[in-house]
């Protein structure tokens, strides 16, 4: 199939309708915008449902109503609108249904701005919601990456019946690059629906209920622990990651999304130097590719990890690092993105050695970045 | 003569609440002193003749409780209760 | 249950889109009646095997338990966009109706319900207005009447304080998107049948794919007014209704023109 010149956030969109999204709702946010404005004119030209809904609050819900009918539904939003959908968000998961939703996250806190930045790795990975649940959550770093993530993020949210998130960026869903679009795929039939939907009993003996109600503290218990082992089961069978230059790495590099792309560039940069070092970008940010990390630690000198945050996945490198090796952190927030060469400039650090081991690398780095301003 | 009818209350549903009793034409509904229900509720029952079926009772009835039964064949379809 | 007798008819009996489960709900709480008159039109129009439900938060959190059809229990106020969600996701010939209480349609809803009503969204509400909270023990709800007291107004509604109660009905009609907007009372036999008739016109207006519908319904709440059931019914009668006056707020010409000719028939 021919590659088309697409921007991310409409090629994320595309991507969908031809996988078979049936049902969207949403509401404008920069750096999203773009994807509803796409839907909404290709949803309604293919007979299917677009609502701009009147908020973030209401579009989570329509999507609780239409997953709750087993179709195929998406929303989408940016860092601000994502902290609102959180109560729907927890609703759903807790409901045991499949939905997938697309942040493309812009610097904060509060209503912040509409730069790419990587602030809601906490609130989507470590749950942004109440209770204890889980996001399947993927991280693109190209607008190949939005297409493809977005038809496995339909794929995992119906396997293990489970919130995913696609994880992008405000860069990522503004940049325009050649990507390859799926195959239009038919809708599903009436006979394809799970046995679960609320679609109507139709003559079924047992009614359907969505809920995520448990009185009786006891069951509610029950039905953590099996969410719980549930998630066990997507933990083993769906980590995935990708490594840079990492065989013969003495240093190594963690970095997702935009993060984990302007991260490639240094490490290439430092590689044309004859700097031995290799980058591990993890592609689900949850389940989180632990054992790819842990292995790496006890091949390499020292970790960098580079977030558009101000430290956000370092608190997991550094739970499956174990003081093994020196961690450090580089990021810039708040919707500054970092350049290559101050990347660049980190790899040098650590290939002269002297780091410190343990102590908190955010502190130190919090500490260099009030010396360099 | 006056119609003939009957209800057959359901202590299941019924929670003696009164309000049957209360708006009952024929005054001849009244929670039953002496029974008590699994949930510990006196139930509404028919205390003396004088039922017509007119089934106010269960327009009223907060729990769907009450099944109305009226003689044929002046009875009119379940559907206009 | 007793059996039918020689020379006997079924007058009334329990609507099978009920489920044969014993509610949660206080002694004489009119959700029950409200819950019956669903299920008699569910029955009567042929709608239970298409008909999803949504459950709002509040007393009437376990609809879903109660009615003999699908169900999603939807976050608290949120029940008109999950509905919205639902319907636009099923065949056309699907009904979907929400079932909320003053609190979550009145309140923390308003958003929603205002918006699924301007949009013209084609399903039915089913909208209990019993002047107060009710499952969190009778607090201030948007409906409490000047001077109720309530346990988070216990002294009486002050509305300079507190300001006014908010009459749903009359601001939804408003919206060019409503198309049948109407309040009832269940305080007695002749307004329960007349509240029966709206809810029948209601899921008439969607089926006919007319848009968005919505029966009030004046409820009591006869634990948390600290009265009993009978007393409750005379309350409302007394003090809602002069508030809350029973009428038809909103019917567009296309229902109108049902009703006069069903009547000419009649």
């Amino acid at each position: 199939m021919a590659r088309e010149l697409m921007k991310g956030n409409e090629a994320i969109a595309e991507a969908a309708v031809r996988v078979g999204l049936q049902s969207y709702f949403g509401y404008p946010i920069t750096p999203q915008t773009e994807l509803l404005e796409y839907l909404s004119r290709r949803m309604p030209e293919l007979g299917r449902a677009f609502v701009q809904a009147e908020s973030e609050l209401a579009a989570i819900n329509m999507i609780y109503g239409a997953a709750s009918t087993g179709v195929r539904c998406m929303t989408s939003s940016s860092s601000p609108g994502i902290s609102l959908m959180m109560e729907g968000v927890s609703y759903i998961a807790a409901s045991e249904i499949p939905m997938v939703f697309i942040d493309v996250m812009r610097g904060g806190p509060g209503l912040g701005n509409i730069s790419p930045s990587q602030s809601d790795y906490n609130q989507i990975v470590h749950g942004g919601g109440h209770g204890d649940y889980q996001i399947i959550t993927l991280a693109p770093s190209s607008v190949q990456e939005m297409v493809d993530h977005i038809q496995l993020a339909f794929d995992l949210a119906e396997k293990y019946k489970m919130v995913t998130c696609v994880l992008a960026d405000g860069s990522i869903g503004q940049m325009m690059e050649p990507c390859e679009l799926p195959a239009m795929r038919p809708l599903r039939q009436e006979s394809e629906f799970a046995g679960w939907a609320t679609r109507g009993k139709h003559g079924r003996a047992e009614r359907n209920v969505v809920s995520s109600i448990y009185l009786n503290v006891a069951e509610e218990e029950q039905a953590n622990f099996r969410m719980m082992n549930h998630w066990q089961q997507v933990k083993a069978n769906e980590v995935r990651y990708k490594e840079y230059f990492l065989d013969d790495a003495e240093l190594a590099i963690v970095g997702f999304g935009s993060a984990g792309r302007i991260a490639l560039t240094a490490v290439r940069q430092a590689r044309a130097e004859g700097i031995k070092v290799g980058l591990l970008r993890p592609i689900t940010l949850n389940p989180y590719p632990e054992e790819a990390l842990d292995r790496l630690t006890d091949r390499v000198k020292s970790i960098l990890v580079t977030e558009m945050n101000g430290g956000q996945m370092l608190r997991d490198v550094e739970r499956i690092v174990r003081g093994r090796v020196p961690v450090e952190f580089y990021g810039r927030t708040g919707g500054v993105v970092p350049f290559p060469d101050e990347i660049l400039g980190e790899i040098h650090r650590m290939a002269a050695g002297n780091l410190p081991m343990g102590g908190d690398p955010h502190i130190r780095w919090l500490e260099r970045m009030a010396r360099k301003n | 003569m006056p119609v003939k009818g009957r209800i057959v209350v359901d202590d299941v549903f019924c929670k003696g609440c009164e309000l049957c009793a209360s708006v009952c034409p024929q005054k001849v509904i009244q929670m039953a002193p002496e029974r008590i229900t699994a949930k510990g509720y006196h139930p509404a029952e028919l205390f003396k003749d004088g039922c017509t079926g007119c089934a106010v009772c269960a327009v009223i009835c907060p729990e769907a409780a009450i099944t109305v039964y009226r003689e044929a064949p002046r009875a009119r379809v379940a559907a206009e209760a | 249950m007793a059996t039918l007798q020689a020379n006997e008819q079924v007058v009334y009996q329990r609507p099978r889109a009920l489920t044969e489960v014993n509610t949660h709900y206080c002694p004489g709480c009119t959700h029950g009646v409200a819950h019956r008159l669903v299920a008699e039109v569910l029955d009567e129009m042929g709608l239970q095997d298409r008909t999803v439900g949504v459950a709002c938060v509040g007393c009437s959190v376990f609809a879903y338990n109660y009615f003999d059809i699908d169900w999603v229990q939807a976050p608290h106020g949120r029940a008109p966009a999950v509905a919205t969600g639902v319907k636009r996701s099923l065949p056309h010939d699907s009904i979907v109706f929400t079932y909320q209480g003053d609190g979550d349609l009145a309140s923390i809803g308003t958003a929603e319900i205002i918006h699924a009503a301007a949009r013209g969204e084609n399903i039915t509400v089913i909208y209990i207005n019993n002047a107060n909270y009710g499952m969190t023990g009778g607090q201030m709800a948007p409906t409490t009447l000047p001077g109720q007291k309530t346990t988070s107004s216990q002294t009486g509604r002050d509305v300079e304080l507190q300001g006014y109660p908010i009459r749903a009905a009359e601001l939804l009609a408003n919206l060019d998107g409503a198309s049948y907007v109407v309040r009832r009372s269940l305080h007695d036999p002749k307004n329960i049948r007349m509240a029966k008739k709206a809810i029948q016109t209601a899921f008439e207006t969607q089926v006919r794919g007319l848009g968005f519908s919505l029966v009030e319904l004046l409820s009591i709440c006869p634990t948390n007014w600290g009265m009993t059931p009978v007393e409750s019914l005379g309350w409302l009668n007394d003090h809602m209704i002069p508030y809350y006056p029973i009428g038809d707020f909103k019917v567009i010409s296309a229902l109108q023109k049902e009703t006069c000719a069903s009547k000419a028939e009649g």
